[in-house]
């Protein structure tokens, strides 16, 4: 199963990708299997290691929340550009990540950039500190607080 | 002109709703780019229309599709993934640049490189 699938997910992913493009025609199920048996063979020279996903509650959680906090910061950076407040300030955090699982950084990353109000700028793997920029930030701890224990502690559950 | 004279009341008033909605967050992200003043301000601006806006305005599109042809058409959900998986890249890859080039001219908004 490891050898004919070596990146279940990805094959998975290409399957059900192929399946919503074409339309649900016999012919075309048989071509989207064939491209997900053939075409995650590509990552193989790449050297990738496979993420370790676990599959739980934490999952539902995270994207629940990600869902939540994309509608709300939505509202809110829409807010800041229509009414200008003339004591809003934004700036850089510095923000030290227990996470070390390349897979689950690039989660991180996506959902901070792709919340509106917070940037993902850099991440030192040496130190393990992340640098992001904030729109609005008025409490560099509270942000702190938020981003680790509303995404990071899920993350963690998720992937190691 | 009407596209789809086949589509129901109720069903066009939804779509028309998603729809405009989609539209506004979209159009105050854009005029975020002219209001925010700084760089690193401005990329914020942007995700409004990658986030919500598409979303939106996908939603409006699978309704109207899945009425007019009463089965469920939901490959606008792979709009809606690839916009979200792909933007961020570009927005850190930018913000990245913006960076380097405010480091190396020593500039004294941003943090310094630790490294």
């Amino acid at each position: 199963m490891r050898r004919l699938f070596p990146f279940p997910l990805l094959a998975f992913s290409l399957f059900v990708m192929w399946v919503l493009l074409t339309g649900f025609s016999p012919g075309h199920v048989l071509v989207a299997a064939a491209v997900a048996l053939l075409l995650p063979r590509v990552m193989l020279p790449l050297g990738w290691e496979r993420p370790k996903i676990r599959f739980c509650r934490a999952m539902l959680t995270l994207a629940r929340i990600v869902i939540a906090d994309i509608i709300r910061s939505n509202i809110a950076v829409g807010k800041i550009v229509l009414m200008r407040r003339p004591d809003r300030k934004s700036g850089f955090i510095q923000l030290p990540v227990a996470l070390r699982d390349p897979y689950a950084l690039a989660v991180l990353a996506i959902i901070l950039t792709a919340t509106p109000g917070t940037l993902w700028v850099q991440h030192d793997p040496r130190r393990n500190v992340i640098l992001i920029h904030v729109l609005d930030l008025i409490d560099e701890q509270q942000w702190i607080d938020l981003i680790k224990h509303r995404y990071e502690r899920l993350l963690l559950e998720i992937f190691e | 002109m009407i596209q789809a004279p086949d589509l129901p009341g109720w069903a066009a008033i939804i779509v028309g709703l998603l729809l405009f909605a989609g539209a506004a967050f979209t159009l105050v992200g854009t005029l975020g780019l002219i209001r925010l003043k700084t760089f690193y301000d401005r990329v914020h601006a942007p995700t409004l229309g990658a986030s919500l806006g598409t979303v939106l305005v996908a939603t409006a599109s699978m309704i109207c599709f899945t009425v007019l042809q009463t089965r469920p058409v939901i490959h606008e959900l792979l709009i809606i993934l690839f916009v979200t998986l792909t933007t961020p890249v570009t927005l850190i890859l930018l913000a990245r640049a913006a960076l380097y080039r405010d480091r190396s001219e020593g500039a004294a908004h941003v943090p310094a490189d630790d490294e």
